[in-house]
């Protein structure tokens, strides 16, 4: 009975899909928008990189709906290990914490993690200029803190510090949003001078959002391994 | 184009493998090599922003968030 049920239902949703699909044109550019953000990314927003242009200028505030549910993803994790901490007291860490990495994963992530981090805000700090921005840019460096974590059971990052780094990032994010407001009448408005294209110091508020959504990235998700493995404190 | 067309097969196989896989630090570790042929891949399609973010989040730090809740957890599918 479930089994018929589930096919009549799976033949509804299949019926829905093909109806609609069949309305739309197969392969013709019914969007006009693209070609729109190529011809005139460069010239409007100052940023060689249009996948940037598109990301912090023309849908900027679908940025900061993206940072707010990666926020949100890392507090709900932050709460729910919270509670489970409390209740078990972790056994299983603090036979952990007397574990010791092997020699050559010690030595290779000191000498890599430096190198990591150098790359990680090479890649936020060039978003408009080069492939990458703030998300990939924050995912390496958090990837170099996991390093870090993998290589020295012991240790962890100072979670008061990073805590501050994010929030002051998120802030600076809203804050150049709110400026938009006051001087061009529209939340995330590009109000700084666009500069020449193609230069490190061009295309107004992009690179500032983007050092700034690199650092509550790559903080955040240290933050998530941090909470995972059950680190500090 | 025969060798993106290799990577898509290959790329296949890993996924149907991850899905078989009793053992869930084989799954994660195949599903990790999925998404480094998706990044790949994205590279050729000309989206260097898109495999950027594909190699970082979804082969460096998803694997590793997946074997630490393994660790926490089971290892092996019942």
């Amino acid at each position: 009975m479930r089994k018929i049920i589930s096919i009549i239902v799976l033949v509804i949703i299949a019926a829905g899909f093909v109806f609609t699909f069949s309305q739309i044109p197969f392969g013709k550019d019914k969007i006009n928008v693209a070609g729109y953000y190529i011809e005139r990314g460069i010239k409007q927003t100052g940023a060689v990189n249009i996948v940037t242009s598109v990301v912090l200028n023309y849908r900027g505030f679908d940025t900061l709906g993206e940072v707010t549910v990666l926020f949100i993803a890392a507090l709900g994790l932050g709460a729910v290990l919270f509670i489970e901490r409390k209740l078990k007291e972790g056994i299983k860490d603090k036979e952990d914490k007397k574990r010791k990495a092997s020699l050559i994963l010690r030595t290779g992530s000191r000498i890599l993690f430096p190198l990591i981090l150098l790359f990680g805000a090479y890649i936020f700090i060039h978003g408009h200029l080069t492939p990458g921005g703030g998300f990939q840019g924050g995912a390496i460096i958090a990837s170099g803190f996991l390093l870090m974590y993998l290589a020295f059971p012991r240790k962890s990052i100072n979670k008061r510090t990073s805590n501050i780094i994010e929030s002051v990032s998120g802030l600076v994010f809203v804050g150049i949003g709110l400026l938009g407001l006051v001087f061009s009448g529209y939340f995330l408005t590009n109000f700084l001078p666009k500069g020449v294209p193609n230069t490190l110091f061009s295309s107004g508020i992009i690179p500032i959002i983007y050092i700034a959504i690199g650092l509550k990235v790559g903080f955040e998700l240290t933050g998530i391994i941090d909470d995972l493995l059950g680190r500090s404190r | 184009m025969i060798f993106q067309l290799l990577l898509i097969f290959i790329m296949i196989i890993l996924a149907i493998a991850a899905s078989m896989f009793k053992d869930l630090v084989n799954a994660v570790v195949v599903s990790a090599a999925v998404s480094l042929i998706a990044s790949i891949l994205f590279y050729f399609l000309q989206a260097p922003d898109v495999a950027m973010a594909e190699a970082a989040i979804g082969a460096g730090l998803t694997t590793a968030i997946f074997i630490i809740a393994i660790r926490k957890t089971e290892r092996y599918e019942k």
